[in-house]
């Protein structure tokens, strides 16, 4: 990981040199050594860009704001990262001219508690989309492990238990919205939580149903646009597990109309706005809500 | 003072319970934070909640009143104010500080009778730390003491022991329930104990934050400090800081439309969202960079400035373990503050 890092480091601060790119969107250290923030960086503070195993946190939804400034800014994308970043562009959410993504390997980041729980579940070190890519052939290996074990956990208790389950975890929510805001998918100008005409306010914490509300519909929003990148997992602060109802989203999906990655193909129609032969019939979709 | 085996503490929460409701950490799905004491329950002395335990005297959303409209007139009712006295345990030494930050802006001229009426309701039980609780604490920053917390009544755990010691009329009347629980103690192992306490804060990563220049007289030079600029730039305006401080006193008035009526009620607002303050004429803050800066700016320098210098952050370091960016006041204080030596 050190040559790789030190490699990407000096080939940002070379791109902006030549007047290739305006400017980096990168990441720079916190007060404590486990704390990377993503900034931008430009000629005067270029030495203050790091990359190492802390830089977990997902860069593609800046880009949406970022890539609207003038001239062109170089982006550090990791492969997790590389999916929403696609994703966004088949959304047409950010401007493709305006960024160089630059590839850059990754052997799975860590915060304070140790390995991030999206890499020990990382779907793979390819990119889905770059100008350039830096890593070697340890940022190739992915970890052994199976994303949908919790999720069929979840599917063989009993309704009862389920939800249960669900209470225990979101009643612990506290509306702050941060799973909402730093979810890459979730790139509405306006939020239907937000709008005030809604009779509800999505920041007052009134009663359970509302909570619940507020989650599944945010999950159905997402579904067929979510990575699973664990973003929202990632920030929340009660520690709730958000992608466990994406990736039962991810997992009907795939059972249903088959295998299918938000995000690798930027061309692709996800198979909740596509039809295909294959596709399930509707009452097959119906009779296991029964 | 008196002191108790902590292998008897629900014998003491049980008593509590007896005769008022009792509010302490407790571990729910992993995470703790202020909860109804029930017997069985996974009581978390020695970890940080999560939220802050303001939802006591402030709750997180609270019905105002209500108007219900029958033909051509108009109903007002007003709900009942609690009367139920609660016992909030285990409070740390910075949220201890925290009532007193809230008191000034709740119980000044106007009083805030629904606040007001949960204040005289509770009676707190603060635990003197023995030990920074985390490496984010930076109450010694504020002149607050880590071992000898405000409250009705002090507890501190140390080793295998409680100890508790009244402060008010309140304390004496909980610590009389309690009394045949316990046995009298000088409590002579506590002073050497807080000592060490102190001098650990002392030695505490943020401890060396230097509020310097953060006052009234540096106001106009803190707002146009170049350095907001970079400082807000990944903030994602979640508000997740202001729901987990034990300060942040903001909140907004909504009216929901019942359908026979309105239901007048309040919710905790964040001066990290776009729609904080915002009026018919449309002039609240516009940027992610005014709102970020309004947060900072309201705990480090108009508070102090308004209220004879006492800041409205108290150190717990919520907002710097849970910013998802970790673009804390911490980060706030010391790029714009003076530099320690
Ligand atoms: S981040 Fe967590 S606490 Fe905040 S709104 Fe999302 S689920 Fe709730
Ligand atoms: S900030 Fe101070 S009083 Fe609060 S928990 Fe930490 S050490 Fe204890
Ligand atoms: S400072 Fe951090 S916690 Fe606060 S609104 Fe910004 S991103 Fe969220
Ligand atoms: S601003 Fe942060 S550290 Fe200060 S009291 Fe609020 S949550 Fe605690």
């Amino acid at each position: 990981m050190q040559a790789v890092a030190e490699k990407v480091i000096a080939r940002a601060k070379e791109l902006l040199a030549s007047g290739e790119v305006q400017r980096v969107l990168g990441w720079e250290k916190g007060e404590f050594d486990y704390e990377r923030t993503p900034a931008l960086f430009e000629q005067g503070n270029i030495d203050k860009l790091v990359y190492d195993k802390f830089c977990a946190a997902n860069l593609s939804k800046k880009l949406v704001e970022v890539s609207k400034l003038e001239g062109k800014t170089l982006a550090l994308i990791k492969p997790c990262d590389s999916l929403s970043l696609n994703q966004l562009l088949c959304e047409h959410r950010v401007k493709r001219e305006n960024i160089y993504v630059l590839g850059v390997g990754c052997k799975g980041m860590e915060g304070k508690d140790g390995l991030c729980m999206k890499c020990e579940f990382c779907k793979g070190k390819n990119f889905a989309i770059s100008d350039e890519v830096i890593d070697d052939e340890s940022c190739r290996e992915v970890p052994q492990s199976d994303r949908f074990a919790a999720v069929r956990e979840l599917e063989e208790k009993t309704p009862e238990e389920r939800y249960a389950f669900w209470r225990s975890e979101l009643s612990k929510c506290i509306r702050c919205n941060a799973c909402r805001n730093v979810c890459p998918a979730c790139t509405c100008i306006k939020c239907v939580f937000d709008n005030p005409d809604s009779g509800v306010a999505a920041k007052a914490n009134v009663d359970t149903f509302e909570e619940n509300q507020f989650h599944i519909i945010r999950a159905f929003h997402v579904a067929g646009r979510c990575t699973d990148c664990g973003e929202c997992s990632r920030v929340c602060p009660q520690g709730i597990p958000l992608h466990l109802l994406n990736r039962k989203f991810i997992k009907d999906m795939d059972t249903l109309y088959g295998d299918y990655q938000a995000g690798e193909d930027a061309e692709a129609r996800h198979p909740l706005i596509n039809f295909t032969k294959a596709d399930a019939e509707p009452s097959v979709v119906l009779n296991r809500g029964e | 003072m008196l002191k108790l085996k902590t292998a008897n503490a629900d014998a003491l929460y049980s008593r509590i319970s007896d005769s008022a409701k009792l509010y302490l950490p407790v571990k729910r799905a992993g995470q703790v934070n202020y909860d109804l004491w029930e017997s069985g329950c996974e009581v978390t002395l020695g970890e940080m909640t999560v939220k802050s335990p303001k939802d006591l005297f402030f709750p997180q959303s609270e019905d105002l009143m209500a108007f219900r409209v029958s033909g051509k007139s108009i109903e007002i009712e007003n709900p009942e104010l609690p009367t139920e006295p609660f016992v909030l345990f285990g409070v740390r030494a910075c949220d201890a500080r925290s009532f007193d930050v809230l008191d000034r802006v709740f119980l000044s001229d106007p009083v805030d009778s629904y606040y007001e009426a949960r204040r005289n309701c509770g009676t707190v039980v603060s635990l003197g730390c023995l030990e920074p609780l985390r490496e984010t604490c930076f109450c010694s920053v504020f002149g607050i003491d880590l071992a000898e917390p405000e409250g009705d009544v002090q507890a501190w755990v140390l080793g295998d022991e409680m100890y508790l010691s009244a402060k008010t009329e309140k304390g004496e009347k909980l610590l009389a329930a309690v009394k045949d629980l316990c046995e009298e103690t000088d409590g002579a192992p506590l002073a050497a104990a807080k000592d060490e306490a102190r001098a650990k804060m002392a030695k505490n990563p943020l401890a060396d934050l230097d509020l310097t220049g953060f006052d009234g007289e540096h106001m106009m030079e803190k707002f146009n400090a170049p350095e907001w600029k970079d400082l807000y730039q990944a903030c994602l305006g979640c508000g997740t800081c202001t729901f987990v401080c034990p300060t942040c006193q903001c909140y907004d008035i909504r009216d929901f439309d019942t359908g026979h009526g309105i239901q007048r009620y309040r919710c905790w607002d964040s001066c990290m969202y776009s729609d904080f303050t915002m009026m018919a004429a449309g002039t609240n803050r516009k940027t992610q960079m005014e709102r970020f800066r309004q947060r900072f700016m309201h705990k480090l320098v108009y508070f102090p400035a308004n209220n004879e210098g006492m800041y409205s952050c108290v150190g717990c370091g919520r907002c710097v373990s849970k910013c998802p960016m970790h673009l804390h006041i911490a980060k706030v204080i010391r790029t714009l503050g003076g530099k320690k030596q």
